[in-house]
């Protein structure tokens, strides 16, 4: 089993030269790759993953969605370590039962947000290897959406990309929603079905340059109705 | 102690760090008291306030009669039992010395600066958060209120300083709350140095200026919003006039504990302070501090231009240059600047400026410059003609 060494790049495979007698210590962390991403509007949340779960060279599966339902108005998306990503999401289920029986009411994105983070934070010297974003409907109705890093440190976006295409994604979203480094472009607020499209098409270009996003695309959309999902195929290979 | 209670649910859900804890029933937490046995427990009133994320606060987070307190699974009261260092999170279970190697990087590289005049305290910041080389977020917060008086700028691990703020904000209000009068900022800053001591040696990368205005505390001792004091009689009228019980009672022990306040000392000092506290142990205090991968180039503009005697108008403008010089040549810090400003009324933030408009400002008044610089050169050289 191969596991990621490299800080700070995740997943990927090391040259192999010989540099003599290596030891090598057993890591607890393996990377499973997957990209999650999400997107708040005035009265909508988007939140999107592929679906393949991989380690090292091969896939062990095309159907793992990252995609997490947390409430009827909350979507938690985490990818990195599928063991973490596992477990985290119990802990969480477990938690928001908890707060239900004892407070009565369910916890909103915002409460939810802040007890991921303080979850996070409390392994803080052995983290989960998890990168989370949480989308959802404020209690205003808008869409929120919250990323995080893996030790817990968070804030509310408009739109957020993470795993491992994140970095070719997120400066799409952020010349596509955020209409960043553009001059004299009239912003135009974000309808759910251009969002949608959107969505699919970012996917699409990742698969084409990320070996680790791929297979099928599931698109979950919140709105004050309840949530609707969406499957869409992706390259397989 | 402190990061045990916020984070931890020891009781159900790390079984492996502490076994001895594993057997422990479900319901003993209910009954530490923090569902049933607090009186103010249905009352979603000020002993259980929420602090919000890190989005931007337009008042502080600590108020009395807040208006929309949640009850959130941080307002947890500590526990009595003192921290052991076995039931910190640090001790693994798989009994290595070495902590284990972490497979993605944390977020670094900062410009953030401070500095006291006689306006108060002026601290102002960038907003990026990098990650090795990527950007993880172009508009993060770096300065969090922590009261209505006293703001902390952060710099070092982004997680680090966001939760180690969230618990100084906590166990300050739990000070003020038993010992009736805020604490000062030297005493906010011996508190979270202490706090981060335990955490020395470990990767925890903290490195914070306090900022604050101490004294004054018998204007807003007991509302300690960021109210004016014109408004404090006409809020304890309301307190006193309403006909809830709970707040009937609230409002008993205001007027109890203000008597006390009246017949008790003056403290010693008032006014502006700064200190700076990191997480290896220092804890300085200062009338000037840079902090971060940009400070060197801060330092300069700061050094240049920071006298007590500075107006309001003049010291913004002179954190707002340091801060875009710092971003101009640290790679590690960049987008906007945030200014906040701290006077005996509290703080008060400034609207988040892009630096990119500072930068086009910058350009536009070289170019103009430029333009009226050539006459200059032609009737100098002109004269000199005239002369040799």
């Amino acid at each position: 089993m191969i596991s990621a060494q490299a800080f700070g790049d995740p997943g990927k495979m090391k040259d192999y030269h010989y540099t003599g007698p290596v030891e090598h210590r057993f890591s607890p962390y393996a990377y499973n790759g997957g990209t999650v991403l999400a997107v708040a509007g005035d009265d909508f949340a988007i939140v999107a993953s592929d679906t393949r779960l991989s380690e090292g060279y091969s896939i062990h599966s095309r159907d793992s969605p990252k995609c997490y339902k947390l409430t009827d108005t909350t979507v938690l998306g985490c990818s990195g370590f599928h063991g973490d990503c596992l477990t985290l999401t119990k802990i969480i289920d477990a938690r928001l039962k908890m707060y239900k029986h004892s407070n009565n009411k369910t916890m909103t994105s915002g409460a939810i947000a802040a007890m991921l983070s303080t979850i996070l934070y409390s392994r803080r010297f052995f983290p989960y290897y998890v990168y989370n974003i949480i989308g959802g409907l404020d209690e205003e109705g808008k869409g929120a959406v919250y990323s995080f890093d893996p030790v817990g440190s968070y804030q509310r976006d408009t739109y957020k990309a993470g795993g491992s295409a994140s970095a070719m994604l997120q400066p799409l979203l952020d010349n596509q929603i955020g209409f960043k480094n553009m001059e004299g472009v009239q912003h135009v607020p974000l309808t759910q079905e251009k969002a949608v499209q959107l969505v699919k098409d970012v996917f699409i270009s990742a698969a084409e340059r990320d070996v680790y996003t791929g297979d099928a695309l599931r698109v979950c959309i919140i709105t004050k109705e309840g949530l609707k999902e969406q499957t869409v195929p992706l390259r397989k290979d | 102690m402190a990061l045990e209670d916020l984070c931890n649910f020891e009781d159900v859900f790390y079984p492996e760090i502490t076994t001895e804890r594993f057997s422990v029933p479900f319901g003993r937490k209910k009954a530490c008291g923090y569902v049933t046995d607090l009186p103010f427990r249905n009352n979603k009133s000020v002993l259980q306030f929420y602090i919000p994320e890190a989005v931007y606060l337009d008042e502080s987070p600590i108020q009395f009669g807040q208006i929309n307190p949640v009850p959130s699974s941080s307002a947890i009261p500590s526990q009595e039992s003192l921290l052991t260092s076995s039931s910190l999170p640090t001790s693994l279970p798989f009994a290595s010395s070495q902590p284990v190697p972490l497979p993605f990087p944390m977020s670094h590289g900062t410009t953030t600066l401070a500095f006291l005049f006689q306006g108060g305290v002026l601290a102002a910041a960038d907003t990026r958060s990098s990650c090795s080389g990527l950007v993880a977020c172009p508009a993060s917060q770096k300065i969090l209120p922590i009261h209505s008086h006293l703001v902390g700028t952060t710099s070092g691990t982004s997680a680090d300083c966001a939760l180690w703020k969230r618990i100084l904000s906590r166990e300050l209000r739990l000070y003020q709350l038993r010992h009736g009068r805020r604490l000062s900022t030297s005493g906010a800053a011996k508190l979270l140095s202490h706090m981060l001591h335990p955490f020395k040696g470990t990767e925890l990368c903290v490195a914070a200026t306090l900022c604050g205005w101490d004294g004054g505390e018998q204007d807003d001792r007991c509302l300690d919003s960021s109210s004016k004091t014109t408004t404090t009689p006409k809020i304890v009228r309301e307190m006193t006039a309403d006909a809830s019980s709970e707040k009937l009672s609230l409002s008993l022990t205001q007027s109890s504990s203000f008597t006390q306040q009246t017949t008790s000392e003056i403290i010693s000092f008032s006014g502006p302070r700064l200190f700076y506290v990191c997480s290896d142990g220092t804890r300085l205090q200062g009338k000037l501090f840079s902090v971060g991968s940009g400070s060197p180039y801060a330092y300069s503009i700061l050094d240049q231009g920071v006298q007590w005697g500075l107006t309001v108008a003049e010291a913004t403008s002179i954190a707002r240059e340091a801060v875009f010089r710092a971003t101009y040549r640290d790679a590690y810090s960049g987008n906007c600047v945030d200014i906040y400003h701290i006077t005996s009324k509290g703080w008060t933030r400034r609207r988040r400026e892009d630096l990119k408009e500072e930068y086009y400002r910058e350009k536009e008044r070289r170019r103009l410059e430029r333009e009226t610089q050539p006459d200059v050169l032609q009737a100098n050289t002109r004269s000199k003609q005239k002369t040799s």
